[in-house]
C-alpha cells in the first residue's frame, strides 16, 4: 500500500460498471416437458421461468467469471492491470481448495491483485459488494472487481422435476472505485441517498440451514419455507437497507432482487412499495443462477435501458446459510 | 369471531390472492382441486390469515388444511387458544 493511501480522506465508492456472460445452451421449459412429467404452463405458472441457461464443460466457473469480469473493466474503462482487488462469490465450485479468485484475477491480467472466494449463498454478490465499497471507502483499493459465477446445474439431479425447472448458471460481474462526489451529488440532487453504494443491510438465519442445503451431492430446497421467508421476514431487511441509505422505498427506480422464483419477487416488491420501480425480471430467461442473478439482472437493465445513469437501485440477494444482504445504489 | 365470519374472511383473502369469486368459497371446497391454488399460494393465503386473524399457522399445519372447512376450523381454534 503506497503512503498516499494511509493519509487520504475517507471517500465514497460507487459501482463503475457491470458485465455478464450468458451461456448460449438454453434448456427451455418445452427441453424439459420432453423428458419429465411438467409442462410448459405448469413450470411457468409456479415459478415464472421460461427457460434458463446451462453452462457448456468449457465454460467454468472461472472462464465465466472471466468473461463477465473482462466485460466490466471494459465498460468501466479500467485496466485490468490497475485492480487491486478480485473477490469472486459462488457457491457450486466442484471442490472447496483451491478459491477460484485467484484463477480469475490471474486469467484477466490483474496481477496485483487479492483475491479471495466468497460463499454467501444467493446472496454472496451482495455481501461481496458490500465489502467491495468498505474496502475502497477505507482506502485498501482504489478499485475493486467483485464477480459472482455460479454452475448450479452441477448440483441439481437432473431428473428431479421440482428442482430442474428452477436453476441455470451464468457469471455477472461489477467494478467498484472511488466516487466522484462532487459530480454525483451535482447531477442527480432530486433525490437524496447515497453517492455510490449504499450502507448494507445484512443478516443471518443459521437456525434454518437444512432449508437450502446439498445432501447427497444433490440441492435440496424446502420452496415454502423459502417463499414464506423471502415473502415475510425479509421484506423489513429490505426497508432496512433503505432506510441505511436515507431513502423511502418510494424513491427506488428499480428493484433487483435476487432472481430466485418471479412469485417471489412480485410479492417482495407488492410489499415493498415501491410502486414506480421497475422490478427486475431476468428469472424468466435465465432461471436462479444463485449469487450471479443479481449482477445478471442488473447488468440486464442496464443494457436494455430499463434504468439511467445515476438511478436509484435496491439490490437484495437472500438465499443457502441461511443468509441476506442488500445496498441501495446508483446506477452507473 | 364466528365461523361464519372466518368463511367470510378467508373468502376475501382468496378474491384479493387469487382472484376466487367469494361464491366459490364454501366450506366443502378443497384448496387445490376445487379451487386450483398450487402450494405457493396457500403460503401467501396462510401468511394474509395470520394478519387477518392473529393467529399463526406453521408450514407443518398449513399441509394439513385441504379444505375451507379445515381451515376455518384451525383459526377458530387457534384463534381461542390465543
Amino acid at each position: 500500500m503506497s503512503p498516499a493511501l494511509l493519509t487520504r480522506a475517507p471517500r465514497e465508492a460507487a459501482l463503475l460498471a457491470v458485465g455478464e456472460h450468458r451461456s448460449a445452451h438454453e434448456l427451455t421449459n418445452a427441453d424439459l416437458a420432453a423428458r419429465l412429467d411438467t409442462s410448459d404452463e405448469w413450470i411457468r405458472r409456479r415459478t415464472g421461468i421460461r427457460t434458463r441457461r446451462v453452462a457448456a464443460p468449457e465454460e467454468s466457473i472461472v472462464a465465466m467469471g472471466v468473461n463477465a469480469g473482462a466485460k466490466a473493466l471494459a465498460t468501466a474503462g479500467v485496466d485490468p492491470a490497475s485492480v487491486d482487488l478480485v473477490i469472486l462469490a459462488t457457491c457450486t465450485a466442484a471442490r472447496p481448495i483451491p478459491g477460484l479468485a485467484p484463477q480469475v484475477a490471474e486469467q484477466l491480467g490483474a496481477r496485483g491483485a487479492g483475491a479471495f472466494d466468497v460463499n454467501g449463498g444467493c446472496a454472496g454478490f451482495c455481501y461481496s459488494l458490500a465489502m467491495a465499497a468498505d474496502t475502497v471507502r477505507a482506502g485498501s483499493a482504489e478499485t475493486v472487481l467483485v464477480v459472482a459465477s455460479e454452475r448450479l446445474t452441477d448440483w441439481v439431479d437432473a431428473d428431479d422435476r421440482s428442482m430442474v425447472v428452477l436453476f441455470g448458471d451464468g457469471a455477472g460481474a461489477a467494478v467498484v472505485g472511488a466516487a466522484d462526489v462532487a459530480a454525483s451529488r451535482a447531477g442527480t440532487g432530486a433525490v437524496g441517498g447515497p453517492v455510490g453504494i449504499g450502507p448494507v443491510a445484512w443478516g443471518h438465519d443459521g437456525a434454518n440451514a437444512p432449508v437450502i442445503e446439498i445432501r447427497e451431492q444433490f440441492l435440496q430446497m424446502q420452496g415454502t419455507a423459502v417463499f414464506r421467508w423471502a415473502t415475510t421476514s425479509l421484506v423489513p431487511v429490505a426497508r432496512r437497507a433503505c432506510e441505511l441509505a436515507g431513502i423511502e422505498p418510494a424513491d427506488l427506480a428499480a428493484l433487483v432482487p435476487h432472481q430466485a422464483n418471479l412469485r417471489i419477487l412480485e410479492s417482495m416488491a407488492r410489499s415493498l412499495g415501491a410502486p414506480d420501480a421497475v422490478l427486475a425480471r431476468d428469472v424468466v430467461d435465465n432461471g436462479n443462477t444463485s449469487a450471479a442473478s443479481v449482477p445478471l439482472a442488473l447488468a440486464r437493465l442496464v443494457g436494455s435501458g430499463e434504468v439511467e445513469s445515476g438511478d436509484l437501485a435496491l439490490l437484495f440477494g437472500f438465499g443457502a446459510g441461511l443468509t441476506y444482504a442488500g445496498q441501495v445504489v446508483r446506477i452507473p | 369471531m364466528t365461523q361464519q365470519d372466518i368463511l367470510a374472511g378467508f373468502a376475501e383473502i382468496l378474491d384479493e390472492i387469487a382472484g376466487v369469486p367469494a361464491a366459490d368459497v364454501t366450506p366443502e371446497k378443497n384448496f387445490q382441486d376445487d379451487l386450483d391454488l398450487d402450494s405457493l399460494t396457500m403460503v401467501e393465503v396462510a401468511t394474509a390469515a395470520e394478519d387477518k386473524f392473529e393467529v399463526k399457522i406453521p408450514d407443518d399445519d398449513l399441509k394439513d388444511l385441504k379444505t375451507v372447512q379445515n381451515a376455518v376450523d384451525y383459526v377458530a381454534k387457534a384463534g381461542v387458544a390465543a
